[in-house]
């Protein structure tokens, strides 16, 4: 099997501005993350972590490195090839849930598939397939504020779904969630990663992160620790070890 | 087509922010139906003030004794009487007076009028059967005064429409007897109503022939042998020749009254024309005056609409962020804001159209308001087109805004 790197990044620093003070919040982080693979990134407050996310996910700008998205180098796409690759490759599920206010969860989880042009009766089915997907097929024209915390959250990973990314990106998905939703919701994305989806998730919560198959570790905007977990083997990394052996 | 999708994405935002919507079209409204309005009662006003001149008679010069004091105001014109029917009379010569095509004497004064047991005082005034042509009057019923009539100074009345309901109420006075100045005269005709400004209306005049006047009822002074008359109405043959007429007329004038060069004219001549041309002045001023205020509220109209835009833009960019993170183009957001606005201004400024008429509707129920408000296309352009352009201009002010910012920082924006 070939290794297909999904994200390259190499070298790369963020350094926000705040007036005379500057902020390092990245200071030199290299990561590479194949196909298929389901990673946990962990670190303090502060750390960098929601900075490297918005990355990842074309949000922001890095100040210098780089960073290969399936071996395309985004410093040099435009502002509109990098719309296209948010819509068409990457979910990103945010941390405060980031839903449209007094929107039905069914057109919450068409826009992107409406800025991807697609005709709107198969924006229909597709955004209804997604939210039974994750569990809420019987509320597709209740609004954010008729819905749960956690059942907004699903709108909002059904949403990122529903365009069928490779690239699954999730800021603290559980923060704000109790123990039994959080379940939930880290069961749908083991059943995703099982579907062959790459996910990438921040976290706080060990026991969320002990059930990712890679652990990135980041402090003070460096990567510290980045392990496989447990006995899960990371196979990509294995292979890649192997074949380069 | 994606313009209608794009209309959906923007019809559910607004559908969303009902408040927001409501408050910002409230800017709109307000600011074209005031202009509507207040440009509305302008014209109206000066419609109203030109047909009531009009109705009058434009080709139309009264003559009254005594100078003119100064902006063609007559002077005092009871005491120093010096038009006379001979005066009349000169002035009907077509050969010398071309330009003149009729010629009406009239001799006014107050009176007491009785019918049963009600009694008024209003003007009565001697005229010949020219008055009804010269100063555009038609009967509602009978008919006016004939040349018979005037010559055998019958005892006959002719009433205006407002003076005839006064006296007569719901009864046809027409063949009715009622005194002047404990007189009997015979009614036979009531005029139709005929509009006009104050003391001058006919509407609550009567008209008797003008020897009855002149002599039983008044006793009018004389001036060299003649029956003075209170006002000569004269009618040029045309609108083009009443500059001509009023030539005419003053030269013969001031041969009768022996006026040599250096003095001055013992009469004055009133030209309707003129007067209209003034008020015409008055009216556009008046336009102008109430089209500035209906402005000054578009502009706050205007200023309304920024602020709930400017509140807004906080939650807006946020969207802006959200959206973009999730795959719109710069073109989708820009799209969906000017799409956003052009409804909520189309809306606005329909309902402000709406709201204008309506309370034109109102404003016609009042009695005291005589006159209609006049909502013209060009006022609705000018007030529809001004809400559009704040309407864009400031709703797109916030998309422009957030579109140039990384999705992120539109994100985090509080
Ligand atoms: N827009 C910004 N302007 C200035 N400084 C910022 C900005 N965003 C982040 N930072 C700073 O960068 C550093 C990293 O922030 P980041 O949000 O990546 O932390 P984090 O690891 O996600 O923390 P948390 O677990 O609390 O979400 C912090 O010190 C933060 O103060
Ligand atoms: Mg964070």
């Amino acid at each position: 099997m070939v290794n297909e790197s999904v994200i390259e990044i190499q070298d790369m620093t963020k350094v926000y501005q705040m007036g005379d003070i500057k902020v390092h919040a990245l200071r030199g982080v290299s990561l590479e993350i194949q196909k298929g693979e389901y990673v946990a990134i962990m670190g303090a407050s502060g750390s960098g972590k929601s900075t490297l996310m918005n990355m990842i996910g074309l949000l922001d700008r890095p100040t210098s490195g780089t960073y290969k998205i399936r071996g395309v180098e985004s410093s040099k796409l435009s502002k509109s090839q990098l719309a296209d690759l948010r819509n068409q490759e990457i979910g990103f599920v945010f941390q405060r849930f980031n839903l449209l206010p007094r929107i039905s969860a069914q057109r919450q989880v068409e826009l992107p598939l409406f800025y991807a042009g697609v005709a709107s009766r198969k924006s229909r089915e597709m955004a209804r397939a997604a939210l039974e997907r994750v569990g809420l097929g019987d509320r597709t024209h209740h609004r954010p504020d008729e819905l749960s915390g956690g059942q907004q959250q699903r709108v909002a990973i059904a949403r990122a779904l529903v365009n069928q990314p490779s690239l699954l990106l999730a800021d603290e998905p559980t923060g704000a969630l109790d123990s039994q939703t959080s379940v939930e919701v880290m069961t749908l994305f083991e059943e995703l990663h099982a579907q062959g989806l790459t996910v990438v998730m921040v976290t706080h919560d060990p026991l969320v992160a002990g059930r990712a198959k890679r652990v990135v570790t980041l402090s003070d905007g460096k990567i510290v620790s980045d392990k496989a977990n447990g006995h899960n083997i990371n196979i990509s990394a294995w292979e890649a070890a192997y074949e380069n052996h | 087509m994606k313009i209608i999708r794009y209309l959906r994405v923007a019809l559910e935002s607004i559908t969303a922010h009902k408040l927001r919507a409501i408050l910002t079209m409230l800017g709109i409204i307000i600011g074209v139906a005031a202009v509507l309005v207040t440009m509305g009662i302008g014209r109206g006003a000066a419609a109203n003030i030109t047909e009531r001149i009009e109705s009058q008679g434009t080709n139309l010069l009264t003559i009254n004794p005594g100078a003119s004091s100064s902006g063609g105001i007559q002077g005092d014109s009871g005491s120093a009487g010096t038009l006379t029917l001979k005066d009349a009379h000169d002035l009907m010569n077509k050969d010398l007076h071309p330009a003149v095509s009729l010629v009406a004497p009239e001799y006014a004064a107050n009176a007491q009028l009785v019918y049963g047991d009600t009694n008024v005082r209003e003007s009565v005034t001697g005229v010949t059967t020219d008055y009804a042509a010269v100063r555009n009057l038609t009967v509602a019923s009978g008919e006016f005064l004939t040349d018979e009539q005037v010559a055998n100074q019958s005892q006959v009345v002719v009433l205006g429409s407002v003076l005839a309901a006064d006296l007569f109420e719901d009864e046809n006075p027409v063949g009715l007897s009622l005194r002047i100045n404990g007189q009997p005269f015979q009614v036979v005709g009531v005029l139709d109503e005929a509009g006009g400004f104050g003391r001058s209306t006919p509407d609550e005049k009567a008209f008797v022939p003008i020897g009855i006047a002149q002599g039983r009822l008044f006793n009018a002074p004389r001036y060299r042998g003649e029956y003075t008359v209170s006002t000569l109405n004269v009618s040029a043959a045309g609108a083009e020749q009443v500059a001509e007429a009023e030539k005419q007329v003053e030269m013969t004038l001031r041969l009768n009254h022996n006026l040599t060069a250096d003095q001055d004219n013992d009469f004055s001549v009133f030209n309707q024309a003129s007067l209209l041309e003034t008020a015409s002045d008055i009216a556009a001023t008046l336009t102008i005056f109430l089209g500035a205020i209906g402005a000054v509220s578009l502009v706050v109209g205007g200023i309304g609409i920024m602020n709930i835009m400017l509140v807004s833009v906080t939650e807006r960019t946020r969207e802006i962020g959200l959206r973009k993170a999730i795959g719109a183009h710069d073109n989708d957001i820009l799209m969906q804001f000017l799409i956003e606005a052009l409804v909520l201004c189309f809306l606005g400024g329909l309902i402000g159209v709406g709201l204008a008429y309506g309370l034109a509707a109102i404003f016609a129920q009042i009695p005291a308001f005589t006159f209609t408000v006049l909502i013209q296309p060009d006022a609705l352009m000018l007030a529809l087109g001004f809400s559009l352009i704040s309407g864009l201009v400031f709703g797109i002010y916030p998309a422009l805004r957030a579109t140039r910012l990384d999705p992120i920082e539109a994100l985090r924006s509080e």
